[in-house]
């Protein structure tokens, strides 16, 4: 699968493992579900930690852990469920979040600009996406009326 | 009027681009869909029973001559010589070719117009009052505030994906004329005890499938925290409110179900966090402000006397100058409405012809600005007074001057089975019947103050649930029926229409109309008690019974 992360095409290391797999790797990202279970021993194990924000996901719940995570997957399933805008704004503005924000699932070129305004750093590309076109998206307008966190 | 800056250019000259883009690349095969659907519909493009339909905005209804002659331009050059003016205040034509659309674009861009959030579920044009500015019963002009509201909402990264339409209209004035306690937010300038104007803000309120009247959530909320407030509530919305059912996904089916206390809870929590970033500085405001400033008016309008004369000796001026205009805040001006309800023609069309015109007429007499109102007509809002009588004249020669703004033949009307692919049942025929049926001019003068509105479904485009007489298109086993609804209002005392009775057919609907109009002229006190009024104190039951005593 092709990544994105600061606007440059990369080979991307994490994982994510589902709930009852044994980790493996040395990035992986879990569910908040396995977070809420295991979180005491995920902490403990060496590598890096990343963790899978569905889209009714309360952001709030997770706020005082964010330091124990390197990355914040957030998983859209379906273009139009626009949460994860909401959710990556706070994570980076009102949370202070400063690990890499990603986006996985169902979203489309035409709203990395928007994704990339409200701090979302890397995005997890389907296979028929032209990489190098996508970036230009996120360009897509060079001037903006409201404030940005990005 | 607002004057855009190189930025306000720049963002809808990059949005020209990128819909060309997308276009090309949906013509293409390359996006599928149901994604250049979204889109496509967030740059105001449906797909029609016989053509797209391009929705352009008109922000908060205001339109400078130049605008209008673009607009004139576009429906000769890309479609058929007319375009239609919406229940909000924008602009919709109704056969373009769908890879000439960004050419369209392009050439609204060239006069500072653009289509953005004029349909999607997300943050659409703001609305308001066509007497902002100019009314007498104004606490404050809104103008100001709807172009910071519509800064705010242009391409707002973080709520272009909302669960469903969103919608917000100011209104300024004691009266209210822009339906605000029908929108997802409406805004009410207000005056509080030690002389501070702010907002009182509803939440809630929207048409459509299930008409619902805003709740009032904030009794006054400084001009200063206008966007942290807006940004809470919509933060609040995007998070929280329904994306299972799109019947169910407003906002004010958030409201009902979470109950207003806790909503606003919910909002005033999200406010605090947000209040001091986003608050809006005072020069700001001003600096708004000055973009509206009152345009050079003649201090000597009033001593004109031709005025009186002609009204003396011209008793059909006189009537249109009765029914068609407005008072004005300044001595010797008024407010001069352009009625796109000529009885042979769509309610709310224009045709170039009359564009061009009506674009010529605002530069002579208007200090180049038009009106778009909610109610389907145009408005030149600054009319010396010793001008009325030519400018009448003119109107008339371009049948824009038949006297019946806010009477019977006023009707609002939805596109409908003629064009829309939503329809359920014919709206442009039915008003065309009712039209015909009410015939004299003196009859419909004589049924007084009167809201007809007609759609052709349920999702009520033409605001049939807050016509005094409402009538929405339904389908009954392939057959085109109408359901009719008395007594909703969309101003201060809001209501939404309780239901006559059974639906009827299409060769019926408009004899019942005219047998609620009669029932009316029988039961009112006298010649001043209006419809709704009428309605308001002898209740359904004469109405129910004259309509359905033949059956």
């Amino acid at each position: 699968m092709q990544l994105i992360k600061d606007k440059q095409v990369t080979q991307d290391s994490w994982a994510f493992i589902v709930d009852d797999a044994p980790l493996n790797a040395d990035f992986n990202t879990v569910s908040q579900a396995r977070w809420r279970k295991e979180g005491a021993d995920l902490i403990n194990r060496k590598g890096a930690l990343g963790l899978r924000l569905e889209s009714d996901a309360v952001v709030e719940e997770i706020a005082a852990d964010l330091k124990h995570f390197q990355l914040i997957e957030l998983h859209i399933p379906v273009f139009t469920d626009g949460r994860a805008f909401t959710h990556a704004r706070l994570l980076r503005s009102r949370f202070g979040f400063t690990g890499d924000i990603r986006v996985s699932g169902d979203f489309m070129r035409d709203q990395v600009f928007y994704l990339s305004r409200v701090g979302v750093s890397s995005f997890e590309l389907n296979d028929q996406d032209s990489a190098l076109e996508v970036i230009a998206s996120m360009d897509d307008f060079s001037v903006q009326y409201q404030d940005s966190v990005a | 009027m607002y004057q855009y800056t190189n930025k306000d250019q720049t963002i809808i000259d990059e949005r020209v681009t990128q819909f060309r883009d997308q276009t090309e690349r949906f013509l293409k095969g390359e996006i599928p869909d149901d994604k250049y659907r979204a889109l496509r519909l967030m740059n105001g493009v449906y797909i029609q029973t016989h053509a797209p339909l391009l929705r352009v905005a008109g922000p908060y209804g205001l339109l400078s001559s130049d605008q209008v002659r673009k607009l004139g331009s576009i429906a000769r050059d890309y479609d058929k010589g007319y375009c239609h003016f919406t229940t909000r205040q924008n602009i919709q034509f109704n056969w373009p070719a769908l890879e000439r659309v960004p050419d369209i674009l392009e050439e609204l861009a060239s006069v500072q117009m653009h289509a953005i959030q004029t349909s999607g579920n997300c943050l659409r044009n703001t609305t308001s009052d066509q007497l902002a500015g100019v009314c007498k019963d104004e606490i404050e002009d809104p103008r100001p505030y709807c172009e910071i509201i519509r800064q705010w909402t242009i391409l707002h990264p973080e709520f272009a994906y909302l669960p469903r339409k969103f919608k917000i209209a100011v209104s300024g004035a004691k009266l209210d004329r822009a339906a605000t306690q029908f929108h997802d937010i409406g805004l009410h300038l207000v005056e509080n005890e030690q002389g501070v104007v702010g907002f009182k803000v509803f939440v809630g309120g929207g048409l459509g499938r299930t008409p619902v009247i805003g709740q009032m959530i904030k009794p006054f909320l400084e001009k200063e925290h206008l966007l942290s407030y807006l940004e809470a509530i919509v933060r609040v919305y995007n998070l929280n409110g329904r994306r299972d059912n799109k019947y169910k996904a407003r906002i004010k089916i958030l409201v009902r179900e979470t109950g207003l206390a806790e909503f606003s809870q919910q909002v005033d929590t999200e406010w605090a966090l947000i209040k001091d970033q986003l608050a809006i500085p005072t020069e700001h405001i001003t600096a708004m402000q000055a973009q509206f400033a009152l345009p050079a008016y003649q201090a000597d309008a009033a001593q004109d006397t031709s005025y009186a004369e002609h009204l003396a000796k011209d008793s059909r001026f006189a009537t249109w100058v009765k029914h068609n205009t407005a008072e004005h805040k300044i001595d010797g001006y008024r407010a001069v409405y352009i009625s796109l309800k000529a009885p042979d023609s769509p309610p709310g069309d224009c045709t170039d012809v009359q564009l061009d015109a009506i674009a010529g007429l605002a530069d002579e007499y208007s200090f180049g600005m038009v009106r778009t109102t909610h109610r389907q007509n145009l408005v030149l809002a600054d009319i010396k007074q010793a001008d009325l009588f030519v400018l009448w004249q003119k109107l008339e020669s371009l049948k824009l001057a038949t006297p019946n703004i806010g009477k019977a033949t006023d009707m609002i009307c939805c596109p409908g089975l003629d064009y829309c692919g939503l329809a359920l049942a014919g709206s442009i025929g039915v008003a065309k019947e009712i039209n015909e049926s009410l015939d004299s001019i003196d009859y419909v003068h004589d049924l007084g103050d009167i809201k007809i509105n007609i759609s052709g479904c349920m999702n009520g485009c033409a605001h049939q649930s807050v016509g005094h007489i409402g009538i929405l298109g339904v389908d009954k086993k392939g057959e085109e029926w109408y359901q009719v609804t008395l007594g909703g209002s969309s101003e201060n005392d809001a209501a939404i229409g309780d239901r006559l009775g059974p639906s009827v057919s299409k060769e019926e609907i408009t004899p019942v109309v005219v047998k609620l109009l009669e029932v009316y002229l029988e039961q009112r006190l006298n010649e001043d008690e209006a419809f709704l009024t009428t309605y308001r104190r002898v209740g359904m039951n004469p109405f129910k019974e004259r309509v359905y005593a033949t059956h």
